[in-house]
C-alpha cells in the first residue's frame, strides 16, 4: 500500500488484503480525520468536564485546593433554590417562544402556499431574520426598546397605544417577554421554511378530494393539512427545544440576565457560576446537567427520524 | 365580491408579514445612516434629514476612531475563521459522509449518530474544560484556536447533510465507475463530488453561516482585537456606558450583510438543505 496512492487503482493480484479487507479499511481511514478532531475537541472536553464537576475548582480561593466531592456539586445543585428557578425561568422562555414560533410559522407557511403576486419575494424575505446572526438580533431590539430613543415607544406613543414612554427591559417579567419576542422574530421563518416544505409535497388530490366531501377550508386544514405535518412538526419542536433550552447570546447581550434574574435563564447561570465567580467545578457539574437533557432530546428525535423515514 | 373579498385578505396578511420581518432590519440601517444628534432626538426621526454613510466609510477604510478600526478588524478575523472552518468541515466531513453513506460495516454506521450526539452540547459544556488547556497551548485569543473548536463542533453536522446528499445519489453510478477501473476515492473525486455539487455548496454554507455567528465561544476565548470576532466586537459595543449607537447599528449591518446576502443568493440550496439535512435525516 505504501507505494501505490490511494487515487490509483490497485490491480488485485498485487494486493495482500481480500477486497472486503480493503473497503473496510478504506471505511474506517475515510471517518478517522473527522473523529480524530471531534474526538479530540469534543469528547475529551466532555469527560474532563465529568472529571471537573465531581470537584471544587474554586478559581477564586485557590488555597482550598481542588477537593474530590464525589456528586457534591449536584446534590448542591439540585437542593438549590437558584437553580431551580433558573430551570423555571428556561422552561417558560421554551414554551412561550417555541407556541408562538410553530403557530405563527404555521400560519405564514399556509399563507406562502397560496398562490398570489409577490409570493417568491415574501418566500426570499423570510430567509432574512433566519440569516441574521442572532448577537445582531439582539442589538437591534435592544435599540428598538431603548427606553428614551428607541423606535418601540415612539411608535406606540404616536399611535396613542401608551400614554408615557416605558422602560421596556426593566422589568423582570416584562424584560423575559420582550427576549421571547426577539427570539421569535428570528426563529419563526425557521419553522416557516421547513413547514412550507412539507406542504409543498402534500399532493392536491387531497384537499380535492375533502372539497368533494363538502369540507371547508378550516375542516380540511384540521382534517388534512394538520395530520401530514405531524411529522414536520415534532421534528421543529424537538429541534427548538433542545436551541431554545440552551438560549444565551441573546439574553447576554439584552438583559444580561437581568433585571432582578429575571432572564437568568440556565445557560447564562451556567456561564455565571463558570467564569463570572470561577467555580468551575459547579459549572462543570451545570453544564453536565444541561447535557443530559439536551441528550435526552437528542435520542427522541433521532428515535422519531427514524420512524418517519421507515413507514 | 366572493372572490375579491378572500384575495384582499391573502395581499393584506402578506403586506403585515412583510413589514413585520422588514421594519426592524430597515430601522437598524436608518439609525446607521443617521446623524449622531437625530439618534438622540425624542420622539425618534423616522425619516433621517441628513443621511450619512460616513460612518461605512470609517469602519470600511479603519479611520476615525478606535470603535471603527476594531470593527473592521474583528469582521476580517470573522471572515478568516468562517472560511477556514468551512474548508476544513468540507474536506474532512465529505470523505467521512462518503464511507457513512456507502460502506456500511458493523459498528461503523452507529457512530454517525454518536458524532450527531456532540452536535446537540451546549457550548458551555466545551467551553469550561477547554478553558485551561488552551491556555496551556498557547491557542487562546487565536484564529487558529477559534478554528479549530468550531471546526470539531460543526463537523458533525456537515457529515450529517453531506451524508444524506450522497445517499440520494444512485449506487449504480459509482458501480459503473469502478467496473471501468476506478478505485473508491477515484469514484467519489469523478462521480460523486460532480453530481452532489449542490448539497456540498448547502453544506459549506450552512458551516460559513454557523461559524459566522457563534458568540459563546469567542467570547471566553478572545480578549484582543486580535482575535475577537464580530458577534464579540458588537456584544462588547453594547455593554459600554456611552453607547455610539450609530457606530453600533453600522456594525450591526455590517456583520449582517454577509449572511443576508448568501441566504437570498443561495436561497434554493439553503431550503433543500434544511429539509434533507434537518427533516429527512
Amino acid at each position: 500500500m505504501a507505494t501505490t496512492s490511494p487515487l490509483q487503482p490497485v490491480p488485485p493480484r498485487h494486493s495482500r488484503l481480500t477486497h472486503t479487507q480493503q473497503e473496510r479499511f478504506l471505511a474506517w481511514a475515510l471517518i478517522a480525520p473527522a473523529f480524530l478532531v471531534v474526538f479530540a475537541l469534543i469528547f475529551a472536553p466532555i469527560v474532563r468536564a465529568f472529571w471537573m464537576s465531581l470537584h471544587v475548582i474554586d478559581l477564586k480561593r485557590p488555597a482550598l485546593g481542588q477537593p474530590f466531592v464525589g456528586a457534591g456539586n449536584y446534590l448542591d445543585i439540585l437542593q438549590d433554590a437558584t437553580f431551580w428557578a433558573s430551570v423555571g425561568r428556561t422552561a417558560y422562555f421554551m414554551v412561550v417562544s417555541i407556541s408562538l414560533e410553530v403557530v405563527l410559522g404555521v400560519a405564514v407557511a399556509l399563507l406562502l402556499n397560496q398562490h398570489f403576486k409577490g409570493r417568491g419575494l415574501l418566500r426570499a424575505l423570510v430567509l432574512i431574520p433566519w440569516a441574521l446572526p442572532i448577537t445582531i438580533d439582539a442589538i437591534m431590539w435592544k435599540w428598538i426598546y431603548n427606553p428614551t430613543y428607541g423606535a418601540l415607544n415612539s411608535l406606540l406613543y404616536q399611535m396613542g397605544v401608551i400614554t408615557s414612554y416605558r422602560t421596556w427591559l426593566s422589568d423582570p417579567v416584562s424584560a423575559m417577554h420582550m427576549v421571547i419576542i426577539a427570539d421569535v422574530w428570528k426563529t419563526t421563518p425557521l419553522v416557516i421554511l421547513l413547514t412550507l416544505a412539507a406542504l409543498q409535497t402534500i399532493p392536491p388530490a387531497l384537499y380535492e378530494a375533502a372539497r368533494v366531501d363538502g369540507a371547508n377550508a378550516w375542516r380540511s386544514f384540521w382534517s388534512v393539512t394538520l395530520p401530514l405535518l405531524r411529522p414536520v412538526l415534532t421534528i421543529i419542536l424537538v429541534i427548538r427545544t433542545m436551541d431554545a433550552f440552551k438560549v444565551f447570546d441573546i439574553i447576554y447581550i439584552m438583559t444580561s440576565g437581568g433585571p432582578s434574574d429575571g432572564t437568568k435563564v440556565i445557560a447564562y447561570y451556567t456561564y455565571l457560576e463558570a467564569f463570572s465567580f470561577l467555580r468551575q467545578g459547579r459549572g462543570a457539574a451545570l453544564a453536565w446537567l444541561m447535557t443530559l437533557f439536551i441528550g435526552m432530546m437528542a435520542f427522541l428525535y433521532i428515535r422519531l427520524v427514524n420512524r418517519e423515514t421507515e413507514y | 365580491m366572493r372572490r375579491l373579498l378572500p384575495q384582499v385578505g391573502l395581499y393584506a396578511a402578506a403586506l403585515l408579514v412583510a413589514a413585520i420581518i422588514l421594519a426592524p432590519p430597515i430601522w437598524l440601517f436608518i439609525s446607521s445612516i443617521s446623524s449622531s444628534a437625530e439618534l438622540l432626538s425624542v420622539p425618534v426621526h423616522w425619516i433621517p434629514e441628513a443621511p450619512t454613510f460616513e460612518r461605512y466609510v470609517q469602519v470600511i477604510t479603519a479611520t476615525g476612531g478606535e470603535s471603527a478600526a476594531n470593527f473592521r478588524r474583528s469582521l476580517l478575523n470573522s471572515l478568516a475563521v468562517a472560511l477556514l472552518v468551512t474548508t476544513i468541515c468540507i474536506t474532512v466531513g465529505a470523505l467521512a459522509a462518503y464511507s457513512f453513506a456507502r460502506m456500511s460495516f458493523a459498528g461503523h454506521g452507529n457512530l454517525i449518530y454518536v458524532l450527531l450526539l456532540s452536535y446537540t452540547l451546549p457550548p458551555i459544556m466545551l467551553v469550561i474544560p477547554l478553558f485551561r488547556v488552551m491556555g496551556d497551548l498557547g491557542l487562546t485569543n487565536t484564529i487558529q484556536g477559534l478554528v479549530i473548536i468550531y471546526a470539531s463542533l460543526i463537523m458533525p453536522f456537515a457529515i450529517w447533510i453531506l451524508r444524506s446528499y450522497f445517499q440520494t445519489i444512485p449506487a449504480d453510478l459509482e458501480d459503473a465507475a469502478m467496473i471501468d477501473g476506478c478505485t473508491r476515492l477515484q469514484a467519489l473525486a469523478r462521480v460523486i463530488l460532480p453530481i452532489s455539487a449542490p448539497g456540498i455548496v448547502a453544506t459549506a454554507l450552512f458551516c460559513f453561516l454557523a461559524s459566522w455567528e457563534e458568540f459563546l465561544i469567542a467570547l471566553i476565548f478572545t480578549s484582543s482585537p486580535a482575535a475577537k470576532t464580530i458577534p464579540v466586537a458588537i456584544a462588547e459595543f453594547t455593554g459600554r456606558h456611552a453607547i455610539d449607537y450609530g457606530m453600533m447599528a453600522t456594525g450591526g449591518v455590517i456583520a449582517a450583510l454577509p449572511p443576508i446576502a448568501i441566504a437570498l443568493v443561495f436561497q434554493r440550496y439553503l431550503i433543500s438543505g434544511l429539509s434533507s439535512g434537518a427533516v429527512k435525516g
